[in-house]
């Protein structure tokens, strides 16, 4: 990346420190301000602005192309920013500050901040070569460096909690697309993440296996993890989000809690994008 | 007609029947001339065969297939990295290294380096206000095996290098970034991830290899190199019997490249885990 443009970073004092929760101020999980990003010279986001409170759990809704997944990219810095200010608990996404510069993280820094979000993919992106439990243990005997058997324990627990303990030896080829997101889905926590993204984690699944995998998310949620969900499953949304926010065009249209935004819909265009979806 | 099992004339190849009837024809002319001739003097292949020196031989050919080889795709992925670094200067010297040492003959490589003696008569490393560290004649730094081990491993990088590069651009782009968002170096990525799954593709290509450094070795004859080719060459340069001992040679050659193949068959299955759908999976 070049220079953040228009000088749209700024760090005010003590911004990056991390409020417990229940403390009187409360640091947002993601906090996104005017976040830009373009594609040679076509700009997909332009300007998104976002904020998701620990715990809590949006969805980001939209037409195809309105740039959701790329914002959900550059949470973990899968995608750099342009221009604007992109920060996950406080600190800069992919950026340091020091004085009134920014300097960008080391790849080795970038990994580390990317071990405290977790993120699931359309096309689950499960290691081929590797089992259902080496998938899930890969990262964090690698990269966390934990004890073998402690974390062989937790994988088997969270194949557990996915309804998959049956299937720790098979391979990914062996397990039909729903298992697949499900094992993806443990993988990422095994990580113990602060911050979940779920990149249309059921777009690539056959209808009948949607309802798995959005049950797992939904004792997630249950569980208080602070979830930001790419999605086309309206029913989920609805019932799941604490907050929906709609984008078109690279910009937040508007967010709300899930009735305002798909009950009494305020913009003409989110009413036309739901007409078509609903 | 019967509905449970179909009675039919089989359609007659006439054309297949002739052209297998001459094949059988040619192979007996040639095999008869073959075992008709007195040149092939089959007892002095059997006398040959096993003896201390042309085991010997073989021995050292095996060592620099493998010695080569183990360089040559160690130095490959160093290569094939680079290749794809996002640096211009390493990309284009790891670009130029492979235009080189792919684009001139391997038999002018192993002269060359045979004859390094006659471009730089003395290796010398010194290192400025400490002094000399080293100072050698080439040709004692630079054996006839090392030269043969050098030209072979540098020649091997530069072709599997781009087999390297090739299984490591097979690998889908979603495992890196999954590999990238569970907060995995690019290193550990490319150790971890990548290149078990580059291997694949990377295995049969490279078995091909092995079975080429094998016979290619042949070539260091021409520097001495002491291999099984040097040795039998020595046996005919003495006795004459140069057709006997061409067959013992080929004959090590046929039996190490059928058992490189063997092994080529375990380690292709090895590293198709997952991939191929074992026994009784699904899908």
């Amino acid at each position: 990346m070049s220079e953040p443009k228009g000088g749209a970073v700024s760090e005010p004092k003590g911004g990056a420190v991390n409020v417990p929760k229940g403390g009187a101020v409360s640091v947002p999980m993601v906090s996104a301000e005017g976040v830009r990003k373009r594609y040679g010279g076509h700009e997909v986001l332009c300007g998104v602005d976002l904020r998701i409170a620990p715990g809590e759990v949006c969805c980001l809704l939209g037409p195809s192309g309105s740039g959701k997944s790329t914002f959900l990219r550059c949470v973990n810095h899968l995608e750099t920013v342009d221009g604007g200010s992109l920060r996950v608990d406080g600190a800069l996404v992919g950026y340091v500050q020091r004085g009134d510069r920014l300097f960008e993280l080391r790849p080795r820094e970038v990994a580390a901040r990317r071990r405290e979000i977790g993120m699931v993919f359309q096309r689950f992106n499960l290691f081929p070569h590797l089992t259902a439990l080496q998938n899930i243990t890969e990262a964090p005997l690698r990269v966390l460096r934990e004890p073998a058997g402690e974390v062989r324990e937790r994988a088997l627990a969270l194949l557990e909690r996915v309804g998959l303990a049956d299937k720790a030896a098979a391979f990914p080829a062996q397990l039909s697309g729903g298992q697949q997101q499900r094992v993806a889905i443990a993988r990422a926590l095994a990580m113990r993440p602060k911050l979940m993204l779920f990149d249309e984690p059921t777009s690539a699944l056959d209808p009948e296996l949607v309802g798995d995998v959005l049950e797992v998310m939904r004792g997630l949620a249950a569980d208080g993890m602070t979830m930001l969900v790419v999605t086309h499953e309206m029913g989920f949304a609805r019932e799941v989000a604490d907050t929906v926010a709609f984008l078109d065009g690279g910009r937040v249209v508007e967010s709300g809690s899930p009735d305002e935004v798909l009950v009494n819909p305020r913009h003409e265009r989110t009413r036309a994008f739901l007409s078509k979806v609903l | 007609m019967d509905p449970t099992s179909v009675r039919a004339v089989p359609v007659r190849h006439y054309g297949r029947w002739a052209g297998a009837a001459v094949l059988v024809v040619i192979a007996v002319l040639f095999f008869r001339a073959l075992l008709d001739s007195p040149n092939l003097e089959p007892a002095t292949i059997g006398q040959y065969l096993f003896k201390d020196y042309v085991l010997h031989g073989v021995g050292v050919t095996l060592l620099l297939t493998a010695v080569a080889m183990v360089l040559g795709t160690a130095g490959a992925v160093v290569l094939a990295v680079l290749r794809l670094s996002a640096n211009p200067v390493l990309r284009g010297g790891a670009w130029a290294f492979i235009w080189f040492f792919r684009g001139t003959p391997l038999l002018v490589q192993i002269i060359f380096w045979g004859f390094l003696g006659a471009l730089f008569p003395r290796i010398t490393l010194s290192v400025p206000f400490v002094g000399t560290l080293f100072d050698q004649p080439t040709s004692v730094v630079v054996s006839g095996t090392t030269a043969a081990i050098l030209a072979l491993s540098l020649n091997e990088m530069a072709y599997a290098a781009e087999i390297v590069r090739g299984g490591i651009l097979s690998v889908d782009r979603g495992q890196t970034e999954a590999a990238h968002a569970l907060g995995m170096s690019p290193a550990l990525t490319m150790r971890r991830i990548v290149l078990p799954q580059a291997m694949r593709v990377i295995i049969p290509p490279m078995g091909n290899e092995t079975i080429t450094m094998l016979k290619s070795t042949a070539l260091v004859s021409v520097i001495a190199g002491h291999d099984l080719m040097t040795v039998v060459q020595g046996v005919y340069g003495n006795n004459y019997k140069v057709i006997p001992l061409l067959v013992v040679a080929a004959l090590w050659y046929l039996a190490l490249v059928s058992v490189l193949s063997v092994a080529q068959f375990f380690v292709e299955r090895r590293f198709g885990r997952g991939f191929a759908a074992p026994r009784g999976g699904l899908r």
